[in-house]
């Protein structure tokens, strides 16, 4: 019994080869190949302040900021704000794995270090973007093998009609191996675009 | 909306390869964790309960197939495999699978590992359980740092309540590699002998691997002797600190608060508490402070760390199967390592196992990314 969807995608956007997109609009290009260096320069086109960025490993500065750049039009809240985050990719946190792996891997040259094994974890992306909305909702990582529209969109509205959050931030972030990629939407109870898998998959591939 | 129930289980440990063998360990207050000198695991000798491996290898080989299979998703499979032939449920495209791991298959990108480094990749592993038993649904792993293994159970009764399945295997595991134990060594995390969850003279956490398993179904023809109804779950983040825990234990809060509304019921209902206690100082005190702000400071309250370690991605799911045998069972059983109340506010440690009538569990894990999972589970039988 699967129930109606009444909700709707109320913003998008996106970080991927080079370009920074929100709604459509290209809102900054660069072709930099190094990842690093590239979400910088979108950190300050963006007006970045926010010092714990820098401390962020790839994968957390790439759904940060593609979050922020969302979130930034929102209207938020400085207390708090009931804003579920869904995110999932392919490679979890691989790409600071193999850095940990590599700090332990030669016992002449052993130096495991906090403040790499804390982002061993793919859902500390979530943290650092709730910490900085200030979001003390729901939060799930999933890792599937490629984008699937069908169950972000399922999960999203059970956390919506069982009103566990108000809005729902859903998407992809994957980092792996100097390959990167953010699409992220925001579903919400009130808008025009419907909430549908058919809109996801339109919005992801366009 | 129908209910959702938790029912066939299965535990692969050190203190056995069934639930009730596991939970009749439990009930004698014997604890799997034992001094492990190996250098190979890790340079220095450390406290942690290990699946054997001999006993492991028996079980998995007269299952095996021709495919080479990890020893994580040898557990896994073992595991599954058993709860799949006692529920007799067939695989068809109304059943999911869910796996919840924290690190996966990370000991493949050891320099000794025979494997390809690809099978690092959650999805493969997610690939190799699901053909194995011939899933033909996608799927989906779960990896949200220690709460994946409850967090889980919440994601299985939501698909079965949106109508993507009817039925789901949930299978959790994590390994005890040198990539876990030297990152939180480096957190200056662990304990030097057996862990002791709210004690006074708790020094930290012990590491253990186990596998878990179980059924979650909207079916009741599939219920067991110690099935339980799943009432209500809620899984809020702290916003505080990405690797310690809110100090008013914020997200844990709001995880149970949310979970006793979707349940309709009130904290009093509350029987037994299977807490997360990985006797660390700031994740205890953390727990008594969100307990005691839902009135919850004279429901008995166990961890089972004291019995396995800090098992991870698998934690909260083995500690839910063990919570349900403890209804089953009427017995709430004794949070080993336990002696002196080490936490700031007033909780009630479970000290020695004791019968008493149980009727309703809330199960709480808490995690790096200041995750947290609460989800309260009714006897149904």
């Amino acid at each position: 019994m699967k129930k109606e969807d009444n909700f709707y995608i109320t913003s998008y956007c996106s970080i991927a080869k080079g370009k920074l997109h929100l709604n459509g609009e290209l809102l900054y290009e660069n072709d930099n190949s190094d990842f690093k260096e590239f979400i910088k320069e979108v950190y300050k086109q963006q007006g970045g302040k926010y010092a714990k960025f820098f401390k962020m490993d790839n994968l957390s500065k790439l759904a940060f900021l593609a979050s922020d750049v969302l979130l930034m039009n929102e209207n938020l809240n400085s207390e708090e704000n009931d804003i579920a985050i869904v995110f999932s990719n392919n490679a979890s946190s691989l790409d600071t794995d193999r850095k940990h792996q590599k700090s332990i891997q030669n016992k002449d040259n052993y130096y495991p270090s906090p403040a790499v094994f804390v982002y061993t974890l793919p859902n500390i992306c979530i943290g650092e973007i709730s910490i900085k909305h200030k979001l003390y909702s729901e939060n799930s990582f999933f890792i599937f093998d490629t984008f699937n529209a069908e169950k972000l969109h399922a999960y999203a509205n059970s956390l919506l009609l069982n009103n566990k959050a108000e809005q729902v931030l859903c998407g992809w972030v994957n980092y792996d191996e100097d390959t990167y990629e953010a699409f992220l939407y925001l579903v919400s109870k009130k808008g025009t675009k419907t909430h549908s898998i058919k809109e996801i998959i339109t919005l992801y591939t366009t | 909306m129908s209910k959702v129930y938790a029912t066939y289980n299965n535990i692969i440990s050190s203190l056995g390869f069934t639930s009730s063998e596991v939970v009749a360990n439990i009930h004698q207050q014997k604890s799997g964790l034992r001094l492990i000198d190996n250098s190979e695991i890790f340079s220095q000798p450390f406290y942690s309960s290990l699946i054997p491996g001999k006993k492991l290898n028996e079980v998995y080989s007269s299952i095996a197939t021709k495919e080479k299979h990890t020893r994580l998703e040898q557990m896994m499979i073992t595991s599954l495999n058993a709860i799949i032939k006692d529920s007799a449920l067939s695989i068809t495209n109304e059943v999911g699978l869910i796996i919840a791991t924290t690190k996966g298959n990370i000991d493949v990108l050891e320099d000794k590992s025979s494997f390809p480094k690809k099978r690092a990749y959650l999805s493969e592993l997610a690939k190799q359980v699901a053909n194995y038993f011939g899933f033909i649904t996608e799927p989906i792993v779960v990896s949200n740092a220690c709460v994946s293994g409850i967090l889980a159970i919440a994601i299985a009764k939501r698909y079965i309540e949106q109508g993507v399945y009817k039925h789901v295997f949930v299978v959790g595991a994590d390994l005890v590699t040198e990539f876990i134990l030297s990152g939180f060594n480096s957190f200056q995390a662990m304990s030097n002998k057996p862990c002791k969850p709210y004690c006074k003279n708790r020094e930290g956490i012990n590491i253990g691997e186990v596998a878990a398993s179980v059924l979650i179904t909207s079916d009741e023809k599939y219920l067991n002797e110690e099935a339980v109804e799943i009432l209500g779950e809620g899984s809020c983040n702290d916003a505080n600190h990405i690797s310690g825990p809110s100090r008013t234990g914020e997200g844990l809060y709001r995880s149970i608060a949310s979970a006793l509304q979707q349940a309709n019921i009130n904290a009093s209902e509350i029987d037994y508490i299977s807490a997360h206690g990985t006797a660390t100082n700031y994740n205890d005190e953390m727990e008594a402070i969100a307990f005691n702000r839902h009135q919850l400071s004279k429901v008995p309250l166990n961890s089972l760390k004291g019995y396995f370690g800090h098992t991870l991605g698998a934690s909260g799911l083995l500690e839910t199967i063990v919570g349900m045998h403890s209804l089953k069972n009427n017995m709430l059983y004794a949070s080993l390592g336990f002696e002196e109340l080490g936490v700031s506010e007033p909780i009630n440690v479970i000290k020695e196992t004791t019968p008493k009538q149980l009727t309703a569990f809330l199960k709480t894990a808490s995690g790096f990314g200041g995750c947290n999972t609460a989800v309260l589970f009714k006897k149904v039988k």
